[in-house]
């Protein structure tokens, strides 16, 4: 039998090229430079450069500050992803039984899917702003006097409730048809065999869904980690004062708030480092615990 | 009848090149905003008319700090505008480049504009200027902080505004409170508890002469003075007496201008925007108290706001139109005007007397008040302050200053990491600039 192929090595380059080309131009040369920046310490307009070694790296090490931001980082990411998670599993699980009216339900839910994460972050400064808020209001009900960009724990409860909120919807898209796939059946199989909903949840459709579950995973580390940017700088509203913040927007902080590239780079590098390590663990992941069937 | 439009379309457009054939266009990017930036195009549009040989287009870039980016990056791409405007904490980025900008005093003497450092008014003169006291950018909006007060709620009170923070403490904010006010709040701990306390006290803010004589320079802001005025504002914070909205600018002075809060610490460039919102109350303004205890003598205070830089990298005709642009915008009618519309001082003593003569401050006594204190008692610390990577500083500061007002630190450690932070920093810019 003859294996399909190309003929010449020069077509598959060719058509391979332009993917190839995105990829060097707006990653691996920016990638380059800042590598090569975070080991200098430069001039903001670019007269001076000294050559600094690995000081960049090592100040960080030795700064509160960054170790508070990745703590929060974490933190935040953690609280993030299992939010937006839960919440749209819920939902899609209650979404895939509404027989009459599904549809409105589900667009309805799916709607804030369009919404930019600046607008969310914005929407986000009216529901918890100091006076007026809604959600201000009903926090100070139960007691706690909730001062968006006064009191660090409610700007970082502010950050994570817009966040999940505006992450929710694309989670929901991605359980809703993941549940829809499972066979009529699978599930009517085990209705038979077990007569707890909960029960069945765990044992047959959770496990089915695990490849769904696996990849949100992932999309919503990411998300929490990078996207999340919009909302955080909106609801600093221009002053980082003692906000808390991702290590991400600490990059732009420094970078582009205070003019210090060499700083701000090795930031950079060292998230850069993160993320490969994150691919790594899903990929390995990937192919020794996830079944897909 | 498309043809017949396009046509007369492209008759019109060859028209107006011809017409504006000789004109040099210059660019200026600026960080005002709302009613600062109408006031801006005005300027812009009322030189545009004054002449026929330049023209200047404004062009609003965001925030101070957006600003400032956006001018690095345009200067490392070749885009750079002509004019720039640049803050109070950006200084030393912008003058240490040299070579970036061309010093406006050579500007204006190679451009045949007379320029004399002492027809500006005391406070503005040596801010934007380096070690020697040459100008480097033109001091454009230049503030102060004062402290805004609720008439009404001070004579329901039945006190008068505070000279000095021994008074606030003791008579003012407890008459105030018992009134049913919350005394006062302020909108930039750095800029006004920080930066403008040295100065009001005349206590060296840095070593090397507040900066200006060299770049190992240390900052000395973990003092027993300012240590001791931030304890008293935690106090006032206790009692019920201060209040702190959270570190943007905005939050702090809403309450004020909703009548919450009795008195404002804002800049003397607030005044335009606060007689615009025709405010339910009267308001007037006084100097920034000072510490009785530190000092008998109160010294001038620092000018806050911005400067416009002259990029270099432009061509001889441009640096002319952008030489041409300064005369004019320091001619007293112009700075009047900035300064009538604003409340930014006037920046010439010239412009100073003509506001005085035709009335303005009987009219409003509050538009001198910034006036009067950037021209009070010079000190040896008074002239400015010069530091590297300045705009991280100031967010290490307003950080721990929230740390320290919401009870996550105490005022000895803050200052300790503020003092340990800007250090590091500040020897870090020096090895930028090797």
């Amino acid at each position: 039998m003859k294996r399909a192929g190309f003929d010449t090595i020069w077509l598959p380059v060719a058509l391979l090229m332009p993917q190839l080309l995105i990829i060097a131009i707006f990653f691996y040369w920016p990638a380059g430079w800042a590598l090569q920046s975070s080991f200098y310490l430069q001039d903001p307009f670019g007269f001076g450069s000294t050559f600094v070694g690995g000081e960049n790296y090592t100040s960080l090490l030795g700064n509160d500050q960054y170790k508070r931001v990745a703590v929060f980082t974490i933190l935040y990411s953690v609280l993030v992803t299992f939010f937006s998670l839960a919440i749209a599993l819920l939902l899609a699980i209650k979404a895939d039984k509404v027989i009459r009216g599904a549809k409105t339900y589900r667009t309805l839910l799916m709607w804030v899917y369009a919404i930019a994460p600046p607008v969310a972050g914005f929407l986000g400064i009216l529901f918890f702003d100091q006076s007026t808020g809604p959600l201000t209001k009903f926090f100070q009900m139960f007691g706690w006097d909730f001062k968006l960009g006064v009191d660090y724990n409610a700007t970082a409860t502010a950050m994570v409730i817009v966040a999940v909120w505006k992450q929710i919807p694309v989670n929901f898209i991605f359980f809703l048809s993941g549940l829809q796939s499972i066979p009529r059946s699978v599930r009517e199989a085990a209705m038979i065999d077990n007569r707890s909903a909960t029960g069945r949840f765990w044992q047959v459709t959770f496990p089915l869904l695990a490849p769904t579950a696996f990849f949100l995973l992932i999309i919503n580390i990411t998300y929490a980690l990078f996207d999340t940017f919009g909302v955080i700088d909106a609801l600093m509203k221009g002053e980082p004062g003692n906000n808390p913040m991702t290590l991400v927007y600490k990059v732009y902080l420094d970078g582009f708030r205070g003019n210090d590239l060499g700083g701000s780079s090795a930031q950079s590098v060292i998230l850069m480092v993160l993320v490969l390590i994150l691919t790594v663990f899903q990929f390995r992941l990937m192919e020794r615990r996830i079944h897909y069937t | 009848m498309t043809k017949l439009t396009f046509s007369a379309t492209a008759a019109a457009l060859a028209f107006t090149a011809t017409a504006t054939f000789a004109e040099t266009e210059i660019t200026w990017w600026h960080a005002m905003g709302g009613q600062l930036g109408e006031t801006v195009n005005k300027i812009a549009e009322d030189f545009n008319a004054s002449q026929d040989d330049y023209k200047i287009t404004p062009v609003y870039k965001g925030s101070y700090e957006e600003t400032l980016t956006a001018g690095i990056a345009a200067f490392r791409a070749g885009e750079q505008p002509n004019v720039m405007q640049v803050f109070d904490a950006g200084a030393a980025t912008v003058i240490g480049a040299k070579g970036a900008t061309i010093p406006v005093q050579d500007l204006l003497a190679d451009n045949g504009v007379n320029f004399d450092i002492n027809d500006y008014i005391a406070g503005v003169r040596y801010f934007y200027a380096d070690s020697d006291g040459k100008m480097i950018g033109m001091p454009f909006n230049s503030s102060t902080p004062i402290l805004y007060f609720n008439v009404d709620a001070l004579e329901a009170a039945g006190v008068t505004p505070p000279k000095t923070w021994e008074e606030f403490q003791t008579t003012t904010a407890p008459a105030l409170k018992d009134a049913g006010y919350i005394a006062l709040s302020q909108s930039h701990l750095p800029w006004i508890f920080t930066e403008n306390f040295m100065s009001r006290h005349n206590l060296p803010f840095a070593t090397n002469n507040n900066g200006y004589d060299g770049i190992d320079t240390q900052i000395l802001v973990n003092n027993d003075a300012i240590k001791a005025h931030f304890t008293a504002v935690t106090d006032w914070k206790d009692e019920g007496l201060f209040e702190w909205y959270g570190t943007g600018w905005g939050d702090n002075a809403k309450p004020f201008e909703e009548g919450k809060v009795a008195m404002w610490l804002g800049s003397s460039g607030s005044f335009g925007g606060l007689l615009q919102k025709d405010l339910p109350f009267e308001f007037s303004a006084t100097e920034l108290p000072y510490w009785e205890a530190v000092t008998a003598e109160p010294t001038q205070t620092f000018i806050g706001g911005a400067a416009l830089f002259a990029m270099s990298g432009k061509s001889d005709d441009e640096n002319k139109a952008t030489a041409e642009f300064f005369r004019f915008l320091t001619a007293p009618e112009t700075q009047y005007f900035w300064h009538q519309e604003t409340g930014y001082v006037p920046i010439t003593e010239a412009a100073y007397e003509v506001a005085k003569k035709d009335g303005h401050y009987d009219r409003f006594p509050a538009a001198e008040v910034g006036v009067n204190q950037l021209q009070a008692k010079a000190g040896d610390n008074t002239k400015g302050y010069r530091m590297g990577f300045y705009v991280q500083i100031r967010d290490i500061m307003n950080r721990e200053y929230g740390r320290i007002l919401t009870g996550e630190t105490d005022i000895e450690t803050a200052f300790k990491t503020i003092e340990k932070e800007a250090n590091e920093l500040l020897a870090r810019f020096g090895k930028t600039q090797g």
